[in-house]
């Protein structure tokens, strides 16, 4: 049994907004009844202010698709045009508190409808970029032709690669194998073409599948990018553990913070502190970090960070459960 | 309000009697069959009984025939990996479309690293062998044939007997799945020309992790599992002292049990599926009404999909299961559904119903009573259901 939150259970058993929408502005199609799901995503838009004022869907498909489509009306009412084009598939699973990573396409479902009701609006027609071709990777919704594609444009020969250039395998990595072999075949094309050097190919025999790490990106690396405070501008040098008392701990902690937000709002996240307790260290973070996978590492840059600053051991907790 | 199992093609529950027979066996009769003392002595008797028990269910000459295993997955793999050692100079392997993955997945790995070659035969829209090209690809070089006593989405039967029969024609071994036949049809293997044959404890009403394959005498063997000389040095490693005697214990149930499988839970069966298609429009049956399990109903509901069905009716406390695309976690429908040609607005609203001796009429009246809404919610939810005489031109089930 699927492992659905209980929002995607609450708009699965009572989806809002479903059904048909008369005198829709636009009307878009995706999927089809061969693929197991398909979305009718129907839109009103308001002319002068270029506003959604009403949606309504109609989707044949498993339970998750049927929450990703109701919510997506639940998200795009109300909005622009503009606004709404800029929602992500992640916003949708995000919205329905996550997505097992197998029924991802059902967000991109979501998506694409959204691209296509609007594009139907402004008598555009929307093209999708699907390759017909094997489904490799689940969670991306990554194709055969895709990687093959990307394998061949790039010259790529190892998995990671296509990991880092298509996503595909970034997920619950159970198509590793899958990868493999799209890789195996097609630089072996590549080598008889003439396009790749023979010793350069894949090679399964030497090829040892890398050990899932756990990921801790270092808060340095995230923040190298970013404009670092100069050393002489830092606060006083951290008076040594003992001698500080609680309101110097807690006003360093603050300052430090204050220190690390700008590049998470870089990346459209944010951190606030809520409450320290001992050496327990509360945060909220907010915005892009909500449902990022990477949400947990960010924390870990963040104790990291606070040690460093605060020089006694802290433990960082997020305030609101974590994905 | 009780909950309605109708998902016993997955697993069934293991009978309280079962369980009562194997509870010693983790306490007091712990021991090692092959230890030189009593405690080994008591349990060594103990699995001769099991033994027995299975032996009469499956009708084998000798109860030596029987090889303990994990389960139905490991009987599949041992046979079919033993064939292709033993039938020296055959490298071909026959098999069906709509065998279990127990039997494909390993084919397709065989074929890959070039152990094997793999003929698949295909169905008909009733999941029925196509006879005439599994009689073609026979030839001197098939090693074995494996096909599947009957199929467990649909519970078509296939004539195993009549297939065994033309694969020794050209010298090959016949292995059958049976793990879904186990239990619910009367088998006699003394009289029959199966040579190996794989079953499963936790389809019959007994403990998961034990299954058997039975291989008939004379039939050369190579083990799967090599160590110690348990099973007659055919399966090596300390036997599942528990789950064996849960097994002989359950195969016992199951022959008493086997006129009521085929008379009363059949009707249970056919009640249900009456009820259901006399209620909801654009459904039909699948696979083959004249010879199937008596305890399978695979009904398709046209223009919605399964794991929206299965979710709705959950809720309603009933239990069954859909060959759907996205309760597997993969895109396409069953295949065995595909290998069908059941047409893609058919397929992914496959629901499977599966009944065991421990079902009643008021199951039955429950889900002829939950269906008819659930189907209905979901369609007028189906951006297909109000244009279906647009996409259902041109199909027209002959056997709904």
């Amino acid at each position: 049994m699927w492992e659905y939150s209980e929002k995607v259970k609450d708009y699965f058993f009572n989806p809002k907004n479903s059904g048909v929408l008369e005198g829709a502005d636009g009307v878009g199609d995706v999927g089809a009844i061969s693929c197991g799901d398909a979305l009718r995503l129907m839109i009103k838009v308001d002319e002068p202010t270029q506003t959604i004022t009403d949606a309504r869907f109609q989707t044949f498909g498993c339970g998750s698709a049927i929450a990703s489509s109701s919510a997506l009306t639940e998200i795009i009412i109300g909005k622009t045009i503009d606004e709404a084009l800029r929602i992500s598939n992640q916003d949708i699973a995000d919205f329905l508190g996550g997505l097992p990573p197998e029924k991802m396409h059902c967000s991109v479902m979501g998506y694409e409808a959204l691209q296509a009701a609007v594009a139907n609006y402004r008598g555009e027609t929307w093209v999708d970029d699907h390759e017909e071709g094997a489904l490799i990777c689940k969670c991306f919704g990554i194709d055969e032709a895709m990687i093959e594609r990307t394998v061949r444009s790039n010259g790529l020969t190892k998995v990671e690669e296509i990991t880092n250039f298509t996503k595909a395998g970034g997920g619950c990595s159970t198509c590793a194998e899958g990868i493999e072999g799209v890789l195996e075949r097609v630089n072996a094309e590549m080598v008889a073409e003439g396009v790749l050097a023979p010793e350069m190919a894949f090679n399964p025999q030497a090829y040892v599948r890398p050990v899932k790490e756990k990921k801790v990106v270092p808060l340095e690396t995230v923040l190298a990018a970013a404009p670092q405070p100069e050393p002489e501008v830092r606060p006083e040098p951290a008076p040594s553990p003992a001698a500080m008392t609680t309101l110097q701990k807690i006003r360093l902690i603050e300052e430090t913070i204050e220190q690390i937000r700008p590049s998470l709002q870089r990346d459209g996240g944010d951190c606030e502190l809520i409450d320290v307790d001992g050496n327990r260290v509360m945060v909220r973070l907010t915005g892009a970090c909500v449902g990022c996978h990477l949400s947990s590492a960010t924390i870990e840059g963040v104790q990291a960070r606070l040690v460093e600053a605060v020089g006694v051991p802290l433990l960082v907790v997020p305030a609101t459960p974590m994905h | 309000m009780d909950p309605v199992y109708l998902d016993n093609n997955a697993t069934t529950r293991t009978d309280p009697r079962v369980v009562e027979t194997m509870l010693p066996f983790f306490t007091e009769q712990f021991g090692n069959a092959s230890s030189m003392h009593a405690f080994g002595a008591q349990v060594g008797d103990a699995l001769g009984k099991a033994r027995k028990q299975l032996q009469a269910l499956l009708g084998a000459e000798f109860d030596h025939e029987i090889v303990y295993t994990s389960g139905g997955t490991e009987a599949d793999n041992a046979a079919i990996l033993s064939a292709l050692e033993t039938q020296v100079g055959r490298d071909e392997i026959i098999t069906s479309a709509v065998e279990h993955p127990a039997v494909l997945s390993l084919l397709a790995h065989l074929e890959k690293i070039g152990r094997a070659k793999v003929h698949i035969i295909g169905v008909d829209s009733m999941g029925r062998l196509d006879m005439e090209a599994f009689s073609e690809a026979l030839s001197p070089a098939t090693a074995i044939v494996s096909i599947m006593w009957a199929n467990n989405e649909t519970g078509t039967i296939f004539p195993v007997e009549q297939l065994a029969g033309l694969a020794h024609r050209v010298g090959a071994l016949f292995h059958t799945d049976a793990v879904q036949a186990v239990g619910k049809l009367p088998i006699d293997l003394s009289s029959s020309q199966i040579d190996m044959l794989s079953l499963s404890g936790h389809k019959l009403h007994g403990p998961k992790g034990i299954g058997a394959l039975y291989v008939r005498k004379g039939v050369r063997f190579r083990p799967l599992i090599r160590g110690g000389h348990q099973e007659r040095g055919r399966r090596a490693g300390t036997e599942n002292v528990p789950g064996i005697i849960g097994l002989g214990k359950a195969a016992e149930l199951a022959l008493e049990y086997m006129a009521e499988e085929q008379t009363r839970v059949a009707a249970l069966r056919d009640r249900l599926e009456k009820g259901l298609l006399q209620r909801i429009g654009n459904s039909f049956v699948t696979g083959d009404p004249s010879s199937r399990l008596p305890n399978t109903s695979n009904v398709a509901f046209e223009y919605i999909e399964g794991e929206a069905i299965l979710l709705l009716m959950n809720r309603e406390g009933i239990a069954a299961s859909s060959g759907s695309a996205c309760t597997s976690g993969s895109l396409e429908p069953s295949h065995v559904l595909r290998a069908m040609n059941v047409p893609y607005t058919a397929a992914h609203g496959a629901i499977r119903f599966s009944f065991s001796r421990e079902n009643t009429d008021t199951d039955v009246d429950r889900v002829i009573e939950a269906m008819p809404p659930i189907i209905e919610r979901l369609r007028e939810m189906s951006p297909f259901w109000r244009e279906r005489d647009k996409q259902a031109a041109g199909f027209n089930p002959t056997y709904a």
